[in-house]
């Protein structure tokens, strides 16, 4: 084994957490577009945009130096891509929801941070890829996200891809790669899902008179065993959880499992050390769409055992196929 | 009274326009993927000895999950950057839509029961795969297109649910066609199977790296190939589901399901232009003569 290695693992949990760079808060946002062009059409969506006021507020006292956002709305297949595109400006027309309107953006990308995490990504064995292209498309979930976080691009960001293939072990070096970056560059940081828990829509189009609702019963009820879960700060069980939640609540074809919990676990430092709140819980058009917050909270027992260990280094694809 | 006078499967990877470097792509190459690129110079030939008046594409990249939707602006005229490979697809484009036609189908569409919409948003930004495959079949961009969306039943409910939907829309574009004075090249644009490399090869067109993902893949295109080329169309719709699964297949999203009902089911038997493997993925350029 070598010297690196059995340093890692003598290490206490506590002390790994001692260790950590610092993740002031971190949110799971909803990124569908009624929420920034129409709110005022439902109230259910009218009360998840209010619940986004609040927390770009805490955003903005906390004063972090980069918003990093990892986006299930952005898809990638060869590795993990990586916004670096200093300035990004466009007219985004969402593919399902051009009705609701066109939605001009800006982003500010922290250029310097998004490289040196691609260096990051692949000391741990990933593959990376910088995108600094002009009329890149940036998914609807992103631009939602920051738009309401961050509304006047007063913070830098970056964002992250979703590879359609990736499962735990990828997607749990991927953060790690993210936190190293954090701590190379001293960098204080607010950390963005974008994701819906539920995500079946209901098969017809809006009818803005009818209140809105969840999918299905079943997949009423497996948000809100996850939310039970994620209310008590219980991430890291959430995010073991995940693959029942995705075959049970989710589309399950193409996306092979429900990442971005590993993702946000990992962040967090892969524990039940925090303090969950649901600021919002709403039905979107038959998804589950919920605004929730982590903050660090020591001494809650954050060390407890988990049936699947965090991965530091990613192997790559087998070849079994 | 209107017709369909051709079908086509033609893939869409952005590899294909980055390698014939028209001035519309701002990327350039050396070269590449030369079998898919003469496969469709013949389908082009092939072609030019039709009278047809609009291309009508169903597309696996512009993905809806409520219905089908229609392009309904006459006039796009932007950039389209691919999600997956920007750094090959950086494409000026300036399209025609016939926005009668597609008026006409959506309501075909809706009578017959399904969910649809129309797109009449200017700012909306075509997908790439209905930009690479109208490249590829008509480069002069020359006549207009109808686009409709892909829709997620498949991923939403089964394969068998995409079929029965593909069957009411492919009737109902066949119906709305008839209707209209218009003479119709159908176009499913997607590839055969579909699983990716992970990690490309530099340069991206580096033949020497290309080849097909796995054995089973190309066992699965060359069973769905033949029964084109032999016209059994009738076992070439009763098998997509099982070839989907086996291979990740675009066929998932419907494509040639709709086409091959468009058609009337009938027993053509398809010219085969080309097959190629593009990062991995099986594509076929193939032609159905109504």
């Amino acid at each position: 084994m070598s010297e690196n290695k059995t340093e890692i693992l003598k290490k206490t949990f506590d002390e790994e957490m001692e260790d950590r760079p610092e993740v002031l808060k971190s949110y799971v946002v909803p990124g569908l577009p009624h929420l920034l062009l129409c709110p005022e059409k439902k109230p259910e969506w009218q009360k998840l945009n209010d619940a986004f006021k609040k927390a770009a507020a805490e955003i903005e006292e906390l004063n972090p130096d980069v918003i990093l956002v990892y986006s299930s709305y952005w898809f990638s297949v060869l590795g993990h891509q990586f916004q670096t595109k200093e300035n990004i400006k466009w007219n985004l027309v969402d593919e399902e929801w051009h009705e609701l309107g066109s939605i001009p953006y800006e982003i500010s990308t922290d250029v310097e941070f998004a490289k040196e995490n691609i260096k990051a990504a692949e000391k741990r064995g990933l593959h990376a890829r910088p995108v600094d292209y002009e009329g890149f498309p940036v998914d609807t979930g992103s631009v939602v996200a920051l738009k309401l976080l961050n509304p006047k691009n007063k913070f830098k960001s970056s964002i992250v891809s979703s590879n359609v293939y990736s499962d735990r072990a990828e997607t749990v070096v991927l953060a790690k790669s993210s936190l190293d970056t954090l701590k190379k560059q001293n960098k204080k940081a607010v950390v963005i899902l974008v994701s819906s828990l539920s995500n079946r829509y209901l098969d017809e189009p809006i009818d803005y008179k009818k209140p809105e609702r969840i999918h299905s019963k079943k997949d009423e009820e497996w948000n809100l065993k996850f939310l039970e879960f994620l209310s008590q700060g219980r991430l890291e069980d959430a995010a073991q959880l995940s693959r029942q939640f995705h075959r049970e609540a989710r589309v399950t074809k193409k996306v092979v499992s429900f990442k971005p919990y590993w993702w946000l676990s990992t962040m967090m430092g892969e524990t039940n050390e925090l303090k969950g709140n649901i600021l919002e819980y709403q039905a979107v058009h038959g998804t589950g769409a919920a605004l929730i917050s982590f903050t660090p909270n020591k001494g809650k027992g954050g060390g407890l055992e988990f049936d699947e260990d965090g991965t530091e280094v990613y192997k790559g694809n087998r070849n079994v196929l | 009274m209107g017709q369909i006078v051709a079908g086509l499967l033609a893939p869409h990877p952005p590899h294909l326009v980055y390698a014939e470097n028209p001035e519309q792509n701002e990327p350039t190459a050396e070269c590449g993927w030369e079998e898919l690129r003469w496969s469709y110079e013949r389908l082009r030939e092939s072609l030019a000895d039709i009278d047809y008046d609009t291309l009508v594409i169903h597309s696996p990249h512009w993905r809806t999950q409520i219905g089908t939707h229609f392009l309904a602006v006459d006039h796009f005229k932007s950039l389209s950057v691919d999600p997956i490979f920007p750094h090959l697809f950086r494409y000026n484009y300036d399209l025609k839509v016939d926005v009668d036609l597609a008026k006409k189908m959506e309501a075909a569409a809706k009578d017959a029961g399904l969910s649809t919409k129309l797109m009449t948003n200017p700012d909306f930004r075509v997908d790439y795969g209905t930009i690479v495959a109208g490249h590829m079949i008509r480069p002069e961009w020359d006549k207009p297109i109808v686009t409709m969306s892909s829709n997620g039943a498949a991923r939403y409910y089964s394969m068998d649910v995409m079929q029965e939907q593909m069957t009411t829309l492919g009737k109902a574009t066949a119906r709305a066609i008839e209707e209209s004075d218009k003479k119709v090249v159908l176009v499913a644009s997607h590839s055969l199977s579909h699983r990716h490399y992970v990690i490309e090869p530099n340069p991206p067109e580096d033949m020497s790296k290309e080849h097909i993902d796995h054995h089973g893949q190309y066992l699965w295109d060359m069973k769905m190939i033949e029964l084109m080329k032999a016209g059994k169309t009738q076992e070439l719709f009763d098998l997509i589901p099982d070839f989907t699964e086996a291979t990740v297949a675009e066929t998932e999203a419907g494509g040639l399901s709709w086409m091959l009902q468009a058609m009337g089911m009938k027993d053509i038997k398809a010219k085969v232009h080309g097959y190629g493997t593009v990062i991995g993925t099986g594509n076929a350029v193939v032609e159905w003569r109504v």
